[in-house]
């Protein structure tokens, strides 16, 4: 499945990066803290989390995330869409919070 | 191949620069996947150390058919006492470094946990010297 897929099925907003919709997904990671998706996320895999800020995108990038779903209404800062544009990871955007959002996509996946 | 970057304390903006340029260059040089994730995770949580806790670093990479040899060295306040700082869980960083998802006490375990050898020197008032070495 790609994340492509994955923003139809949950009803996602796309925030940037569109070019990288066709990124494949291997599973997700739900956490708020960035050494936690940074020593344990796997390649390829979606990142749940409600942190806004830039270096969500280098941490998505130094682990070749498929893209970063933002929580509960969370919008990215400006210069996390500038970085996700250069770096062609989308981030994307839902109204649900962390636990819902994570149980569909657990179910979608598995 | 010898890359070096300067890294500035309290500059989130970029925090992880000089990972992104290393781990390009590690790939160029066709090294081990497993071994380039190992470097990232390592480097990238160096890194940000200094940029949440230093005043200013420099990041030093060596590369050659043996191994990757990092050294990270800041001026900065250094760590009074290392052992408790390599506990997982401590953390000295601020409320506002915390709130960005940073600061909880993850940083050096997870160094150590990826490196080949990993050694701290650190002198309070004056700065930290990190050596993270990862053998091919």
């Amino acid at each position: 499945m790609n994340v492509k897929e994955v923003a139809e099925r949950l009803s996602l907003n796309v925030f940037s990066a569109p070019e990288g919709l066709d990124r494949e997904v291997a599973g997700g990671y739900s956490s708020d803290l960035l050494s936690d998706v940074m020593g344990h996320a796997q390649e390829g895999q979606i990142w749940i989390t409600l942190q806004t800020h830039k270096n969500i995108m280098a941490v998505a990038s130094l682990k070749d995330l498929a893209a970063i779903i933002l929580v509960k209404g969370f919008v990215p800062d400006q210069d996390t869409l500038e970085l996700s544009a250069k770096e062609g990871i989308p981030v994307l955007g839902t109204k649900m919070q962390a636990f819902e959002l994570s149980g569909k996509l657990y179910e979608m996946l598995k | 191949m010898n890359l070096e970057f300067k890294v500035e304390g309290g500059d989130f903006t970029l925090a992880g620069n000089a990972s992104s340029q290393i781990k390009k260059m590690l790939k160029q040089l066709n090294v081990d996947p497993r071994i380039v994730k190992r470097v990232v995770i390592a480097l990238y949580e160096a890194e940000v150390n200094i940029v949440a806790h230093a005043y200013r670093g420099v990041i030093y990479a060596e590369i050659d058919p043996r191994g990757v040899r990092l050294k990270l060295e800041d001026e900065g306040p250094g760590i009074p006492d290392i052992n408790q700082a390599m506990t997982p869980g401590f953390s000295t960083a601020s409320a506002q470094v915390r709130e960005m998802g940073f600061g909880a006490g993850m940083g050096l375990p997870n160094i150590s946990e990826n490196a080949d050898e990993f050694k701290i020197e650190s002198e309070v008032g004056k700065g930290t010297t990190l050596f993270i070495n990862f053998k091919f």
